[in-house]
């Protein structure tokens, strides 16, 4: 029924570097959006300015725009780096952008200011009494965080945690243009050999179906997790 | 004008890059993105609108295909469906032999239908979303004054949901706006592939992308602006009394 002349391995390779990047990027955006919403929510003005310029800047620029900024300016930026160390202080080094680190770092570059806005509005809505409480209790600012300020923000946030995730997945079919093998690019590769569009094409599509309703049911039972103790339609009425 | 155009000379002289050449190709990119942009969110809006009170009917035969219409479009890349209807389009009978073939052998009207259908499918559920929380009272005094459904539907709840709608609508219009960049994979020149050629014309990655990203940046900003005018008027009578 199904014949994929050939390019069924490649197209299985494609899908793991599909996944891997999609995984890798949205740990480097957890942890950058978590560093911005601090800088936000920061009182130092400084730091605020930063982190809302980071998240103006990147939310207002098409991905793959910034993309091919980062991609193809990445390595001349890092090539006249190392020239004004070798220049400066004699040291010779040679790096070498790897296409799939680039990739992962562009995308969590880009869905760390997506995941700041998240957190910082999640940060925002833990109510001030459970941290009075906490501190009433003796906790320290470290363990405070770990087991009150952190709980009550992710039950905010997993909602949107969940929306960054399904738009990052499809994000990361952009990395084939500019040059990873994803699954998308053996994809295009095998239709302009073939010239059979539908046979590559449909099956790539249904993975990355298959992949976000999966995460739909992961992200489901998450956030009954974070709701405990909230009861089932106590704030969502849904 | 004569002392603009002197000052724009002088800024431009000694540029080896920004030469009017390569601004005329951004200029041409622009006016394509636009109208790329424009175009299907036009059509995805006439589209969506009977297709969001389908999807909140209650026969499942009209339900059901419409919400697996939107669940796919909106589950897969754009660059797949990019690609499905770029290198598709040719295996529909007798296309290449109909008067439609002038318009399909372009690549703008492939992009322009996959684009529709993608942001078709989003403004659904937008649509959707909001036709479904219309306020039960608002229902329930249409149908004491004695509205058919059709009537209610016109007058009362889609006048409302649109409203609604607003912001997320305007989220919808800044996404398209980025996602139109992937046009020019299938050899559309638009503003990102302008940028692109400039690029691999001089080798300057970062003249040609910021510059292009700076663009970008003026569009979405224009449009946030836009929006925020628009729920100002249209969304007064939600805003809490003396603001």
């Amino acid at each position: 029924m199904i014949d994929l002349q050939g390019y069924g391995p490649r197209l299985l390779e494609g899908a793991l570097v599909t996944i891997e990047l999609a995984v890798l990027s949205l740990i480097l955006a957890v942890i950058l959006g978590l560093l911005t919403a601090s800088a936000k929510l920061s009182r130092n003005r400084l730091i605020h300015a930063v982190g809302t310029l980071y998240t103006t800047l990147v939310r207002g620029v098409p991905d793959l725009v910034l993309m091919m900024l980062l991609f193809y300016g990445g390595q001349i930026g890092i090539n006249m780096l190392t020239d004004q160390l070798y220049y400066a202080f004699d040291i010779d080094i040679f790096i070498n952008v790897n296409a799939f680190v680039a990739g992962v770092i562009t995308i969590g570059l880009i869905f760390g200011a997506y995941m700041g806005e998240t957190f910082r509005g999640a940060f925002q809505a833990v109510e001030e009494g459970q941290m009075e409480a906490a501190r009433a209790y003796g906790m320290s600012p470290l363990l405070a965080f770990r087991h009150v300020r952190f709980p009550l923000m992710m039950r905010h946030a997993l909602p949107g945690i969940g929306n960054n995730w399904m738009v990052l997945l499809k994000t990361t079919a952009l990395v084939s243009i500019i040059g990873l093998t994803d699954m998308v690019r053996v994809a295009a590769e095998a239709t302009k050999a073939t010239h059979e569009p539908f046979m590559f094409m449909i099956p790539v599509a249904m993975v990355y179906l298959l992949i976000a309703t999966l995460s739909e049911w992961g992200f489901a039972k998450l956030t009954k997790r974070y709701n405990t103790g909230f009861g089932e339609s106590s704030e969502w009425n849904n | 004008m004569e002392q603009l155009n002197g000052w724009f000379t002088e800024l431009l002289s000694g540029n080896t890059i920004f030469t009017a050449n390569t601004l005329s190709f951004y200029w041409g990119g622009l006016v394509t993105t636009v109208q790329l942009v424009f175009l299907c969110l036009l059509l995805g809006i006439v589209l969506a609108v009977p297709l969001a009170i389908g999807r909140g009917s209650k026969r499942r035969w009209i339900k059901l295909p419409i919400y697996a219409y939107t669940y796919v479009f909106r589950g897969t890349p754009l660059l797949i469906q990019l690609y499905l209807v770029y290198y598709g389009v040719v295996f529909f009978d007798g296309i290449q032999d109909s008067i439609f073939w002038v318009v399909f052998k372009q690549a703008f009207f492939p992009a322009l239908i996959a684009f529709t259908l993608n942001t078709t499918a989003y403004t659904t559920e937008i649509f959707h979303g909001a036709i479904k929380n219309t306020a039960k009272g608002e229902i329930e005094a249409a149908r004491a004054y004695g509205m058919s459904r059709k009537l209610m539907m016109r007058r009362i709840i889609l006048p409302s949901a649109f409203r609604r709608a607003l912001p997320a609508y305007g989220n919808e219009v800044i996404f398209m706006l980025h996602a139109s960049a992937v046009a020019s994979v299938v050899t559309i020149m638009d503003l990102t592939g302008a940028a692109y050629y400039v690029y691999a014309r001089f080798y300057a990655p970062f003249d040609a992308f910021i510059f292009v990203a700076l663009i970008y940046l003026c569009l979405t900003f224009s449009i946030m602006f836009v929006f925020r005018r628009l729920e100002k008027r249209l969304l007064a009578h939600l805003r809490p009394r003396g603001s």
